[in-house]
């Protein structure tokens, strides 16, 4: 049994590519607009900001007010690309989202820095757990969680091609690996299959990705054949290939760096029942809210890192039929 | 197009046009059993001219570009809203008669054109507190484009209890929005009481001066009096202008005015009649057929 090996090019945070894209954006589009909401530095627009201080809107530490705001700018055929951390990207300004973006299908870019346990010593206040269950619930809503520096910075240039609704990109503060390039396929709603395998699949979005690669090697050192898919999307849910993964493995993990309930998990559980049920073990912070701490050393602690997905793994291949 | 208004009523007209207004909303409620009267029927001066002489707009072209745009933050106003854009030319006025229904157009709070299909109306608004900052957004980008488009936004007093009204107010403030007039319904009635029991909003003209506006005051019946304040607020300029207009919820109908119960509730088939009987018809014309239709289908007599 041989396996393709997935190697890091490096680290680079995530953020960093959604500062690179906007950039990009900014050079090649003039209605491209960026809102700030006094992070400036920590979410990286300080660069879109400082050059192109026309198109940057501060609107001081008021997010219900930028999210509408941002709303306003896009019905006179502004793109808005409204930044903060998730936590208050998406759980303060909720209702604001859901009017005046997702059910007025306003095309704003809701873009979430600092997501998941993972951005560590601040604590379980701005660990944004709960994001991708509160954006993924709205109709008309995108909503898509990268899994390294350049998928961020894909995923941020592809958001534009979206103008019915909003879009929620989640990323996250840390230097994380970076495993895709270029000649990376990337298409929103169109999952990657990294690593082929037929014993079980691994379906993780964000850091997870790269969690799932490295446990798939310690799988395969082991006998265990497991296929990892990046399902950076997260909706509109790529079911063909979840479907697929089911039929041809019989087992599903699920990672990810955000409550057990109503996230990735959820959503491929709600696939599957319907489509193909399957067996899934769900790695993911289990009903609690996290603490302060280094991002690795909390990924171990609350069971999201590479050894909880092959301890998923293994328990998955037992309920296997 | 050259900017313009449709139908530019004279003050006369525009009075009588407020008149009309109100008979539709009366009407409009008799049918859906299901709504809200008392602002609605206090707004029918300030929609008719915002409508029928200061907004610039082509109804059969609602997304021109050159259009004023125009938000009602306040989404549970919808029935004064949806009388004065079928007035203006927006829809049939026979359309009226759907309010709250199935299947129709008029949703109970505002939805925009590309969700329920309603022409005139650019977002949806219903949960209170968010049009300022809508509005905001709408005149940084006009102004971004410098282009002439004013921005309206029309608030309730009591919505001014939301914390995020302040936060867009603040917002205006800070980058001069003088592309942005903001219009205060201050009928000084909610839900639960006058607006003085429930939370306390005076001294309210100091509150926006204070956040950097320019501060209007008129009578919100008066249509003279407001058409002389949306004129001064145009032509303001370096600051956002708010109108402060003195209104009775429920005016025209001598048994809802100036009585916050009627905030959320529609008349029934017998007080609506007497509510008519108040309000002479008007050359305007009613909808009548598909009034008397739906009322007859729900057992109500003839008048």
């Amino acid at each position: 049994m041989t396996m393709a090996k997935i190697e890091s090019k490096g680290e680079k945070a995530t953020r960093q590519g959604f500062a690179d894209a906007i950039m990009e954006l900014g050079r090649e589009n003039p209605n491209v607009v960026v809102l700030g909401a006094d992070v400036s530095p920590s979410v990286k627009v300080d660069a879109f900001a400082k050059t192109y201080p026309d198109r940057f809107f501060s609107v001081g530490i008021a997010e219900a007010d930028m999210m509408c705001i941002a709303a306003g700018l896009s019905l006179v055929g502004k793109i808005p690309f409204a930044s903060a951390y998730g936590e208050f990207a998406a759980g303060r300004p909720f209702d604001q989202i859901r009017q005046s973006l997702a059910y007025s299908k306003a095309p704003v870019k809701i873009c979430a820095s600092h997501c998941g346990i993972t951005v560590g010593p601040d604590g379980a206040t701005h660990q944004s757990l709960e994001d991708i269950a509160l954006m993924r619930v709205l109709p008309h809503m995108t909503v898509i969680c990268p899994g390294d520096y350049l998928e961020t910075k894909r995923a941020v240039k592809a958001s534009v091609s979206i103008t019915h609704g909003p879009v929620y990109i989640r990323y996250f503060r840390d230097n994380s690996p970076m495993f895709t390039d270029e000649l990376t396929a990337f298409e929103i709603g169109k999952a990657n299959a990294l690593i082929d395998g037929n014993d079980v699949s691994i379906i993780a979005c964000g850091l997870q990705v790269w969690e799932a690669i490295k446990a798939a090697e310690v799988l395969h050192s082991e006998g265990i054949s497991a296929r990892v898919i990046n399902m950076h999307t997260v909706k509109p849910l790529d079911k063909e290939t979840i479907v697929k993964a089911a039929k041809e493995t019989g087992a599903i993990v699920t990672a990810e760096d955000h409550q057990i309930h109503g996230g990735l998990g959820s959503a491929v559980a709600e696939c599957l029942a319907q489509a193909y049920p399957t067996p899934q073990e769900f790695v993911a912070v289990n009903d609690t809210f996290g603490e302060s701490g280094k991002g690795t050393e909390l990924m171990e602690k609350y069971g999201i890192d590479r050894g909880s997905i092959v301890q998923a793994a293994k328990r998955v291949l037992k309920r296997k039929k | 197009m050259a900017s313009s208004n449709p139908h530019k009523l004279n003050a006369g007209d525009l009075k009588e046009m407020a008149r009309q207004i109100r008979r539709d909303i009366i009407k409009m409620l008799m049918i859906s059993q299901s709504g809200h009267s008392g602002g609605p029927l206090g707004l029918a001066e300030i929609f008719s001219c915002l409508y029928c002489r200061i907004l610039n707009y082509d109804p059969k072209n609602p997304t021109w570009p050159g259009r004023d745009y125009f938000f009602l933050s306040a989404g549970h106003l919808a029935p004064v809203w949806y009388a004065a854009l079928a007035r203006g030319g927006f829809f049939p006025v026979k359309e009226l008669s759907t309010l709250r229904q199935i299947n129709t157009r008029l949703q109970g709070h505002p939805a925009p054109g590309y969700t329920h299909g309603l022409p005139g109306i650019e977002i949806a608004s219903g949960s209170l507190g968010q049009g300022m900052s809508i509005a905001v957004g709408t005149a940084l980008g006009l102004r971004m484009d410098k282009k002439p488009n004013h921005v309206f936004v029309l608030h309730g007093d009591g919505e001014l209890d939301e914390g995020q009204v302040w936060e867009g107010i603040m917002t205006a403030g800070h980058y001069s929005l003088d592309n942005l007039t903001a219009i205060v319904d201050r009928n000084f009635c909610q839900i639960d009481n006058r607006t003085d029991k429930v939370m306390e909003l005076e001294p309210l003209a100091d509150k926006w001066r204070a956040f950097r506006w320019n501060v209007l005051e008129c009578d919100g019946h008066d249509v003279e009096d407001f058409l002389g304040a949306v004129d001064k607020a145009k032509n303001f300029k370096g600051k956002p202008t708010v109108i402060i207009a003195k209104t009775f919820m429920g005016n025209g109908v001598s048994f809802m005015q100036d009585d916050y119960r009627w905030h959320g509730v529609p008349p029934s088939i017998e007080q609506g009649k007497q509510a008519l009987s108040e309000l002479a018809p008007t050359k305007f014309g009613d909808f009548n057929r598909f009034e008397w239709e739906a009322l007859q289908a729900m057992g109500a007599q003839d008048e």
